[in-house]
């Protein structure tokens, strides 16, 4: 019979199976201090052991600062958790990724880096982003700290097999238009929850064309659309990319490996729940205009009214989103004002999403009502864009250069932002609060986000001299 | 863990979609190490108008003193979205919800409940409606949850739901589901045996 690729790593993941109740294996186990130390201590509690240390692997990311390297720089609390983290991973031998390593950074930035995601591969984390690793064609997904406990005692977890959606993009994207334009109008399209339930599989020759790091960011805001995972079939980009990386299998191992790869497609005849297809040269620049990332519109669209909206639930969520956004419906996105701008995150905090970002701080200067940082997603990634001279232009344009971590994606920091504060993130949440109480998120691509910070407000990229 | 089967309460009425964790639990309250706690943080940037937690928004419909011993939440669609964070369901115990009813939630929001003995019940949008307007009109009113018989009742109300056979089955037994998965470990060894070394 003919099957996707997503039945294809899910039969070969298959430990036991008693009707739909399912236990799959798992070969990567990505860890980091927030979600962890209570699955470590229900660990203890009864007595068990973490099963695999050798395919669990731990970094710290979420609760520390990007303007130093100790510990305690942000309180004692995440300080203690961050140490917590640490002990852990001490007591359990698992290899511990600690701020200041070489090898330290968003949890979904450096298991790709390190060659520990490889296709056909099961990937999970205490962590929703976890779908970025679907980018490499490996089944990977967000789970509870429960299951994080689940996964440490029996490196397996208790699953129901996902319904499947397939997203073809087709075509060329013009100039000045990103992977996380397509994400962004993708889920624009479906919904915030269109795809819950699902496991999407990303495909069409624009999805063919992209890089693995644009893959990422795909795959990565693939929860955005509610799917649990979100698969593209490696091919001679994921095999380019992963060759001679740390934990990448070498000699006949890899050979043997990239023969099996090859497998990893849906067949022609494979079937799909739900199809969904998408043009790659009508995707313009998006910007999200309210508090879900399903509310979202192409930058020289007007902001929606509640009465377009196909029903009273979204009628009620439309307008509760624009007061808290403080925006009017049918205004123009580059009337807002922005005063501050994050360039980081999972989403888009790789070397290629820097430097996308660096051609457009080229063009001026930060404005003078604009706090703009950029935060590289790993230290790998600091390192590589400094011998570039990257850091050099965003500091010469009057952007803060930081250390690697999750920062203003979710402020577990103190890179937070305050009531009434607008800014145009490179993230992948717009949710109320998110970057600070009252504060008021939009999200776009790198090359958008520095456009904003240069011009004060929002800014068609592909108007801009030098970028298209 | 005691298990859960029937349940008699009042509910809140929380009319909104796509209620994402980091409302359900902000993020200033993830830097804690342990399980318990977060109750009194649930719904904090709508429940508080200042960050303290001093001052009760009395607009926020968990403040309204009819709904205040409330143990089912009532919502809509897409409920939980957002991030992994089990601290969602850890603070909606904590806080006393033993249930609850929207149109539809978000996949991992809703594995994190079932393993946390909250039980999430999908209804049809008519039937949520439905609920509201019973609740809205009187914040008395009892509703009866019924896992065994996967109904829930309200006055002359009565509705089925849907619950994979496993999920119900912890529910009900307040199983540990790793001691049930520890006890596969004969395959989970063969298993292990058959992956080649470049999966290693
Ligand atoms: S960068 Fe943001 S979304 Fe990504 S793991 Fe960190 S907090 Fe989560």
């Amino acid at each position: 019979m003919a099957k996707n690729l997503y039945e294809k790593v899910w039969e070969a993941h298959l430990v036991h199976q008693d009707g739909d109740d399912c236990l799959i294996y798992i070969d990567r186990h990505l860890i980091h201090e927030v979600t962890s130390p209570q699955a470590f201590a229900g660990l203890k509690e009864k007595n068990r052991k973490v099963r695999r240390p050798d395919k669990t692997f731990a970094t710290m990311d979420h609760s520390i600062s990007t303007r130093s390297l100790a510990i305690d720089a942000c309180g004692p609390t995440n300080a203690l958790q961050l140490r917590t983290l640490a002990q852990n991973c001490e007591e359990n031998g698992i290899q511990l990724y600690p701020v200041g390593h070489q090898k330290q950074g968003i949890v979904h930035v450096i298991g790709p880096e390190l060659g520990l995601i490889q296709p056909g591969m099961t990937v999970v984390c205490g962590d929703s982003h976890t779908a970025t690793h679907g980018a490499f064609g490996a089944l990977a997904f967000g789970i509870g700290t429960s299951q994080v406990e689940h996964v440490f005692a029996s490196q397996t977890l208790k699953q129901g097999k996902a319904k499947s959606m397939k997203v073809q993009v087709d075509g060329k994207l013009g100039l000045g238009v990103t992977a996380k334009d397509i994400i962004l109008a993708i889920i624009g399209k479906i919904g915030h929850a269109g795809a819950t339930g699902h496991v999407i599989e990303y495909c069409g020759s624009a999805i063919e064309a992209t890089s693995m790091e644009e893959r990422m960011t795909i795959c990565n805001m693939t929860i955005e659309a509610g799917a649990k995972a979100g698969l593209i079939a490696p091919d001679q980009t994921t095999i380019e990319y992963l060759k001679d990386r740390e934990f990448a299998p070498k000699g006949a191992d890899w050979d043997a490996a990239v023969e099996y790869w090859k497998t990893l497609t849906s067949d022609a005849e494979a079937k799909f729940d739900t199809e969904v297809y998408l043009t790659a040269e009508e995707i313009k620049p998006q910007v999200t205009w309210g508090t879900n990332p399903g509310q979202v519109i192409a930058v020289d669209e007007p902001v929606p009214a509640p009465e377009s909206m196909p029903n009273d639930v979204e009628k009620v969520s439309c307008d509760k989103a624009l007061k808290y956004m403080g925006i009017q419906a049918g205004q123009q996105l580059s009337e807002l004002n922005v005063n501050h701008v994050f360039i980081g995150s999972c989403t888009n905090s790789r070397i290629e999403d820097l430097r996308a970002a660096a051609v457009v701080a080229r063009l001026g200067k930060v404005a003078q009502s604009v706090t703009a940082i950029v935060v590289p997603g790993s230290a790998q990634v600091k390192q590589q864009a400094e011998q570039e001279g990257l850091d050099k232009i965003f500091i010469d344009a009057g952007f803060e250069w930081r250390l690697p971590g999750c920062s203003m994606c979710l402020g577990m920091n103190d890179d937070i932002l305050q009531e009434g504060d607008r800014c145009a993130s490179t993230s992948n949440r717009n949710f109320e609060g998110r970057q600070g109480r009252g504060a008021r998120t939009h999200l776009v691509s790198p090359a958008m986000a520095a456009a904003a910070a240069l011009h004060g407000h929002f800014v068609d990229v592909r108007q801009l001299q030098g970028v298209a | 863990m005691s298990g859960i089967d029937l349940h008699s309460g009042t509910a809140v009425p929380l009319d909104q979609a796509n209620v994402d964790t980091d409302q359900i639990i902000p993020k200033q309250f993830l830097t804690a190490v342990t399980r318990s706690g977060y109750g009194k943080h649930l719904f904090h940037d709508w429940r508080y108008l200042d960050q303290h937690e001093s001052v009760p928004n009395p607009d926020f419909v968990l403040n309204k003193p009819q709904h205040k011993t409330a143990s089912i939440l009532l919502t809509r669609q897409n409920f939980g979205c957002g991030s992994s964070r089990e601290h969602a369901p850890w603070s909606l115990t904590d806080y006393g919800f033993k249930a609850i009813i929207a149109p539809s939630f978000a996949d991992i929001f809703y594995a994190n409940s079932i393993n946390n003995q909250l039980l999430p019940i999908r209804l049809t949008d008519e039937q949520v409606e439905a609920l509201f307007k019973k609740v809205q009109a009187n914040a008395d009113v009892c509703i009866d949850i019924n896992l065994s018989a996967q109904s829930v009742s309200c006055e002359e109300l009565t509705f089925q739901f849907d619950i994979d056979p496993a999920h119900k089955n912890s529910l009900i037994k307040g199983l540990d589901a790793i001691g049930q998965t520890l006890e596969l470990g004969a395959h989970i060894d063969n298993y292990e045996q058959s992956i080649p070394a470049w999966r290693q």
